[in-house]
């Protein structure tokens, strides 16, 4: 009845699970042997009923009068499409095109934010961090997973992972080379390890070539792993560049 | 605690899986717990952001490894509204009230929602309370092993950096988390050298920074 009533959840449980007993025969860490990225969510196994037993759960704090349905949908709809990385990008574009601006956002983060009207819970005590030629910023949350959601949205399934947080302090470099970014020996790293309250944004660089472009056009260069700094802001794909 | 959730450091977790074009949540549930989770801790009760996490670390390390992050959350749920009383294990077995429970009002409604996520709910505290360091004094984490909640990882404990950045004054996660107040104290951001954690293997140019308590540090 289960599989018939949720044939993602099952399905994915069968998948994990024929995985997980693969890569125990393979020797490899369970969990973590897929070479592919083709598989459509978080890689761990994932029991076959946890949309019925979610379903349950909020029809009984719904009965019991201690939850509003639609006040989940407003808040699922809320971190679905309208808090997300886009307001960092708008952040980042605002400090690429004005001087001013930039300065109040590497002194005082948080009312710099404010000012674009991005505030709320988990980006209370905000604090950006300019990657420049010489200095490369990376952020994690080495003990769970703190983001900067107001501005970030919530974070993704590889930030929250075991091997992003176990590696990130001790390899950054490694890290960085496998999310594509290799870093000449010179430039110091600097990794962010959130254990407080206080939430990093990196502002990393403008890239060149983009002096045309308006702030607009900016932040849509700008992608959340850039400002998380796994990633550089490419300058491929500048409506310039194009030929 | 010295758990699995301080994971900064281990070997043998695997190479980092990058999905193009993630979602914010990969099925419906996910969502649901998260909403859940955010309208429950609405409703006040006995409960703060860091006995929250301490929930999550105290999951059985095994379970905490094998489930995805919003099973987590979902584990934790579940025990929070036990036992505060909300639910009873009964009641979330079966999903229906118990017979002749009370019904009471929703602390969330939809309109009351941009409210509650523009919501600012600071650890930031104005307490006049002296910072024990000065940006650019050396430090050392205190080597300490609570079994209770610690935001002090492992793999900076005994080690020596210096002074970074004074954040101002929070409250203390250690205490907070057991309902044992709020013990507000300077946070400090300090930077440590790679090769001072990790040793010679790791790159001269790289360093860490962490933001610790007063109470996570001594004098160097």
């Amino acid at each position: 009845m289960a599989s018939d009533e949720d044939p993602v959840g099952r399905r994915g449980f069968l998948k994990s699970a024929a995985a997980s007993a693969a890569a125990m025969a393979a020797g490899t860490p369970v969990g973590h042997e897929h070479e592919s990225h083709d598989h459509d969510h978080d890689h761990q196994a994932v029991p076959s009923d946890l949309n019925l037993r979610v379903k349950a759960l909020e029809s009984l704090l719904v009965e019991k009068g201690l939850v509003d349905r639609a006040a989940l949908d407003a808040i699922v709809d809320t971190y679905e499409t309208k808090i997300g990385p886009r307001n960092g990008a708008r952040v980042v574009a605002r400090a690429w095109v004005d001087p001013a601006y930039k300065k109040r956002l590497i002194t005082d983060a948080t009312a710099a934010i404010a000012e674009l009207g991005y505030a709320g819970g988990q980006g209370e005590d905000m604090v950006v961090l300019e990657n420049t030629p010489k200095i490369h910023n990376l952020v994690v949350c080495t003990l769970c997973s703190c983001y900067p959601w107001p501005i970030l949205g919530l974070p993704p399934v590889w930030y929250k992972s075991a091997p992003y947080r176990s590696r990130a302090v001790i390899d950054p470099r490694g890290v960085l080379r496998e999310f594509g970014l290799e870093l000449p020996d010179e430039v110091e790293v600097r990794v962010w390890d959130s254990t407080a309250e206080l939430r990093y944004l990196v502002l990393p660089e403008r890239p060149a070539g983009s002096e045309q472009l308006n702030e607009e056009q900016l932040a849509g260069l700008v992608t959340r792993d850039s400002m998380v700094g796994v990633a550089k802001v490419s300058s491929a794909g500048l409506p310039g560049d194009k030929p | 605690m010295n758990g699995v959730h301080d994971m900064g450091g281990m070997h043998g977790m695997g190479r980092i899986e990058h999905e193009k074009d993630e979602p914010v949540f990969h099925e419906p549930w996910e969502g649901r717990v998260y909403a859940l989770t955010r309208v429950v801790r609405a409703g006040g009760g006995r409960q703060n952001l860091d006995n929250s996490r301490h929930q999550i670390e105290l999951l059985p390390p095994a379970e905490y490894l094998r489930m995805s992050y919003y099973e987590r959350w979902l584990a934790r749920l579940i025990k929070q509204l036990i036992a505060n009383g909300i639910a009873t294990r009964e009641e979330i077995e079966s999903g229906t009230p118990a017979p002749g429970s009370s019904k009471t009002t929703p602390a969330v409604t939809a309109a009351m929602v941009p409210a509650m996520v523009a919501r600012r709910n600071s650890a930031r505290r104005d307490a006049a309370v002296s910072p024990r360091f000065k940006v650019g004094q050396r430090v050392r984490a205190r080597n300490i092993n609570p079994d209770g909640h610690t935001r002090l990882p492992r793999y900076a404990r005994g080690k020596a950096g210096v002074i970074a950045r004074d954040h101002g004054v929070f409250l203390f996660p250690d205490t907070n988390a057991e309902f044992l107040g709020e013990k507000p104290q300077h946070v400090y951001s300090v930077r440590f050298a790679a090769r001072e954690l990790w040793g010679e293997r790791a790159s001269s140019r790289d360093f860490i920074y962490l933001d610790m308590w007063d109470d996570y540090l001594d004098r160097a």
